[in-house]
C-alpha cells in the first residue's frame, strides 16, 4: 500500500484549533509542505506573531520562537544574522505587520534581509475580536469602525505589497490568494518562490495572502471564500509585485 | 595625592577635549591615576566645550572638577564662564590671541599666551591648543614633554601624520614661552 | 597588558567583545553612542554582526533573536530607549533567553536633558520579573561588570543590566583588561539554540515557555528556585566603615563616587559609613545588619530629584534609622557639596 496523501513532516501530529472555515490550517499545511519538498524541514526556523498567526509554532513541527506583537521581522533578522545557512520565516498577521509592526517590516525589507515573510491578510484583527486593521475594507463594519470604515476618518486600506516593492531590498514580493484550489496551488508556488529567494541569498521576500476570518466577518466558510473574489481581490490585486530573476514587475 | 585638577574650555573645533585628553594619557603613561570627563550634549555643537582633568598618584574619587588648579581658556565666553570657579591661588592660563579682554581676579595667577599668533608662526594654525598644552606643562610641571610627544606620535597617524612634527613643534614653542612669562 | 585610558562607553564594549560577545544591535542615542559606534569599527574585523536597527524596540527584538539562536548578544541605551527594550527584555525573562542590556543613564523623565543621571532604578517591564543588574563605579568595574554580565546571563538563562549613568559612559578612566574576572566554568550547554531541528535529531524546540510549564509554573519556578539563587551567588556590595559611623551613606554609580569626595571633605568631623551596593538586584539588604550602634540616620545620595533607590534602602533599614534622600537640586545635578550640606544637615538635626 502506498501513502497518496498524507500530512506534511514538518506539521505536528495535532488537530488545528481555528475556526471552522479559516484558512490558516490551509496555508500552514502549505508551508510546511513546501519545506518538505524542498528537504529543508531539518534546517528551517519559524519566527511566530500575536494574534491568530501566533498559533503557528503549536502546529509546526520545525525550530520556532514566539515573538512579541509586530516584532517577528526584527526577530526574525537576529535569527537569520546567526544562522545565515538556514531558512527563516516569520509567519504574521494584519493587524501584526501592517499596523503595529510597520517599522520592523520596512526596515527588514529595508536592509535586504535574508528571510521570508508569510502575510496573512484577512482585513482584520481575528483573536481580539474582529476589531479594524489598516487592511479592513472601506465600508466593512468591525467592531471598532461599527458603521463602516470610513476613509474620511480611517484613510484607505494599506496595500503592503505595493508599499514594500518600492524598496530596493525586498526581492520577491506576491500577493496570492486561498479561495479555490486553483489560487491555493499558486500560493504553493509563490511560498516556494520567496523561500528560494531567501535561500539564494537575493534579499527580503514576503508573500501576502488573501485569507478568510468567517467567525469575525460573520459569514459562513463558503461566503467567505466568496468574499475573497468578490471584494478582497477587486481592493487587492493579485500578482508578483517584485521578482529578482525578472527584475521589477 | 591629587597633583592637578585642570578645567579646559573653547569653543568647538579649538582642541580643548582633545589637549585634555593627552594631559590625561600623559599622566597614566607616567604612572598616575587619570581621569577625563568632557561637557557633552547640546554644549558640544556650537557654544563652548570644556573638559575636566584630573592626574593623581591616588584613587580618583570624583572626576568632575569644580574648583581647578589650572584653568586654561580658549576663548572670552569660555573666560567669562570659567573665572570664577578656579581654587583661590590657582593658575589662569588664557589664550590672549582670542581673548582681549584680562582676567578679574587678583587671587590668581593669571598667564596670557597668544597661541594662535604662535601656531600661525608655525604655519599650523590650528594647533593653538598644543602652544597652550606646552605652557602647562612648564608651569606645572607635573608632566614630561617626553610623554606628550610620544602621544602625538601615536595619535598622528596615517593621514594626519604629517601633523605630528608640527604639533610638537607648537608644544615646545608653548613649553619656551612658559619659562619665559 | 598594562593599563590604559578609555571612554567607559568604549570600556563596555570591549569588555563585552573579550567576553565574547560577537552580536550587537543598536539605536544613536545620547549619552552611549561610543558603545554602537565601537561595535559599528570592531564588529567585522572580529568575526561579529552590528546592526544599527530601526528603533530600540526592534534592536531589543534582535537581540532576542540572536540570543535564541545562541550567541552572546547585547544592545545599549538610554532611558528613553530603555523603556521600548523593556517589551523584549520582559519577554526574555519568560522565554529564558541570556543577553546583556547596558543602560547609560541620562536626566528625565522623557526628553529630559542629556546630563548624566541615576533614573532609571525602578524600570521594568510588564508581568513581573528579575534581573541581575550591575552598577559600575568606574572605569575598571564598568569592563569587569560588563565581562561577568555574560556569563551571569548564561549561567541563569535570564538577561542582565548594565545600569551605569551617564558620567560613567562619558569619562575617560583607567582599564587593565588583564584583571578581568575569571571566565566561569561549567556553564549550561545551550542545547535550545535555534539552528533547525536537525541539530536535534529531528527534535524541533519551540522556544516561548520551557516545554512541560505553563505560564504561572514557569514564574513560580523563578520566584522560588531561580531568583533565591541568584540573590544567594550573585548580590555584590561593597561596605565602607559601618560599624563605627554617626551617618551611612548609601549610594550607587556615580552618586557614591561623590560620597568618597563627600567623605574626604568632612569625615573628619562626622564619621561616615558607605553602602555602595554593586548589585541593584538583588539589592543587598541583609548588609545593613552590620550597620554599628552609633548611627543614627542613614542619607541616600541619588543624581535625581524623586528618590528610587533610597525605596529599597527604606526597606532594608525596616525602620531602625531615618532615611534622607539627597539629589539634583533645582538647578542642576547632585554634587559632593550637596552631599556635604545634607550631611552637615542632618549632623545638626542628630546633635540637637
Amino acid at each position: 500500500m502506498s501513502v497518496l496523501y498524507g500530512k506534511p513532516e514538518s506539521l505536528n501530529d495535532v488537530p488545528f484549533t481555528f475556526c471552522p472555515g479559516c484558512t490558516h490550517g490551509l496555508t500552514l499545511k502549505l508551508v510546511a509542505s513546501v519545506i518538505d519538498e524542498m528537504d529543508m524541514g531539518d534546517d528551517t526556523i519559524s519566527v511566530g506573531c500575536v494574534g491568530c498567526g501566533g498559533y503557528m509554532p503549536w502546529f509546526m513541527n520545525v525550530d520556532t520562537i514566539f515573538s512579541l506583537h509586530g516584532r517577528a521581522p526584527a526577530n526574525a533578522t537576529g535569527v537569520k544574522r546567526m544562522n545565515p545557512d538556514k531558512l527563516v520565516f516569520t509567519y504574521q498577521g494584519d493587524g501584526d505587520l501592517a499596523s503595529i509592526g510597520t517599522a520592523e517590516i520596512i526596515h527588514a525589507a529595508h536592509r535586504g534581509e535574508k528571510f521570508t515573510t508569510i502575510f496573512v491578510n484577512n482585513t482584520t484583527y481575528g483573536m481580539t475580536g474582529g476589531q479594524m486593521a489598516p487592511t479592513t475594507l472601506i465600508g466593512q463594519k468591525t467592531t471598532t469602525s461599527p458603521y463602516g470604515r470610513d476613509a474620511g476618518l480611517c484613510g484607505q486600506p494599506l496595500h503592503i505589497c505595493e508599499l514594500l516593492s518600492t524598496i530596493d531590498g525586498a526581492k520577491y514580493i506576491e500577493r496570492v490568494a486561498v479561495d479555490s484550489p486553483v489560487s491555493v496551488r499558486k500560493a504553493k508556488k509563490a511560498i516556494r518562490k520567496a523561500f528560494e529567494c531567501q535561500m539564494a541569498g537575493a534579499g527580503f521576500s514576503l508573500i501576502e495572502i488573501l485569507s478568510t476570518c468567517p467567525t469575525n466577518w460573520g459569514m459562513s466558510p463558503l461566503e467567505s471564500l466568496e468574499r475573497i473574489r468578490t471584494e478582497m481581490i477587486p481592493a487587492y490585486p493579485l500578482g508578483v509585485f517584485k521578482d529578482w530573476e525578472e527584475g521589477d514587475k | 595625592m591629587i597633583k592637578n585638577k585642570i578645567t579646559i574650555a573653547g569653543s568647538g573645533g579649538q582642541g580643548a577635549l582633545s589637549m585634555g585628553q593627552m594631559i590625561a594619557y600623559a599622566g597614566l603613561k607616567e604612572g598616575l591615576e587619570a581621569t577625563w570627563l568632557p561637557s557633552y550634549g547640546a554644549e558640544m555643537r556650537g557654544g563652548t566645550a570644556n573638559c575636566s582633568v584630573i592626574i593623581s598618584e591616588v584613587e580618583i574619587p570624583y572626576p568632575i572638577v569644580t574648583e581647578p588648579d589650572y584653568c586654561i581658556v580658549m576663548n572670552l565666553p569660555s573666560l567669562l564662564k570659567f573665572e570664577s570657579i578656579v581654587r583661590p591661588g590657582g593658575i589662569l592660563i588664557i589664550n590672549s590671541s582670542m581673548i582681549p579682554e584680562k582676567a578679574t581676579r587678583e587671587d590668581l595667577s593669571v598667564f596670557y599666551v597668544p597661541a594662535d599668533e604662535i601656531a600661525e608662526e608655525e604655519k599650523n594654525p590650528r594647533g593653538a591648543n598644543m602652544v597652550l598644552l606646552g605652557v602647562y606643562i612648564t608651569i606645572a610641571g607635573s608632566i614630561k614633554e617626553e610623554s606628550i610627544a610620544a602621544i602625538i606620535d601615536k595619535t598622528f597617524t596615517g593621514s594626519k601624520a604629517r601633523f605630528a612634527e608640527s604639533n610638537k613643534q607648537l608644544v615646545t614653542r608653548g613649553i619656551e614661552y612658559g619659562k619665559n612669562i | 597588558m598594562t593599563k590604559v585610558l578609555m571612554k567607559g562607553n568604549e570600556v563596555i564594549a570591549e569588555a563585552a567583545l573579550r567576553a565574547g560577545c560577537r552580536a550587537f544591535f543598536g539605536y544613536p542615542i545620547t549619552p552611549q553612542n561610543e558603545i554602537p559606534e565601537y561595535f559599528a569599527r570592531e564588529m567585522p574585523l572580529r568575526n561579529g554582526t552590528f546592526i544599527q536597527a530601526e528603533s530600540e524596540i526592534a534592536a531589543m527584538n534582535m537581540v532576542m533573536g540572536a540570543s535564541a539562536s545562541g550567541a552572546r548578544a547585547m544592545t545599549s541605551t538610554s532611558g528613553p530607549g530603555y523603556c521600548l527594550k523593556l517589551e523584549a527584555l520582559a519577554a526574555m525573562t519568560l522565554t529564558r533567553l541570556p543577553a546583556v542590556v547596558v543602560v547609560v543613564m541620562r536626566n528625565g523623565p522623557a526628553f529630559g536633558t542629556m546630563n548624566a543621571a541615576q533614573e532609571d532604578y525602578r524600570m521594568n517591564g510588564n508581568g513581573g520579573y528579575k534581573v541581575v543588574t550591575f552598577a559600575p563605579s568606574t572605569i575598571q568595574e564598568a569592563a569587569d561588570m560588563t565581562f561577568e554580565a555574560f556569563d551571569i546571563a548564561d549561567q541563569y538563562r535570564n538577561p542582565v543590566v548594565i545600569l551605569a549613568d551617564g558620567m560613567i559612559g562619558q569619562m575617560m578612566g583607567s582599564v587593565d583588561f588583564d584583571k578581568l574576572p575569571a571566565k566561569r566554568e561549567h556553564l549550561p550547554e545551550k542545547t535550545w539554540a535555534l539552528h533547525g531541528r536537525g541539530q536535534r535529531n529531528g527534535k524541533s524546540e519551540f522556544l516561548f515557555i520551557a516545554e512541560g510549564k505553563n505560564h504561572y509554573q514557569e514564574k513560580y519556578d523563578a520566584e522560588t528556585i531561580l531568583y533565591p539563587e541568584i540573590k544567594a551567588n550573585e548580590t555584590s556590595v561593597e561596605i565602607v566603615d559601618v560599624e563605627d559611623a554617626d551617618i551611612v551613606m548609601c549610594a550607587y554609580g556615580t552618586a557614591a563616587r561623590m560620597c568618597v569626595a563627600a567623605v574626604e571633605a568632612i569625615g573628619s568631623e562626622v564619621k561616615l559609613g558607605l553602602i555602595r551596593p554593586r548589585t541593584l538586584w538583588p539589592f543587598p539588604y541583609e548588609t545593613f545588619g552590620q550597620i554599628g550602634d552609633p548611627c543614627k540616620a542613614i542619607i541616600c545620595p541619588e543624581i535625581n530629584i524623586i528618590g528610587q533607590m533610597i525605596d529599597d534602602v527604606r526597606i532594608a533599614s525596616a525602620g531602625r534609622w531615618p532615611v534622607h534622600h539627597v539629589g539634583d537640586s533645582a538647578t542642576g545635578p547632585l554634587t559632593p557639596d550637596g552631599i556635604i550640606e545634607k550631611v552637615k544637615e542632618v549632623w545638626k538635626e542628630m546633635k540637637v
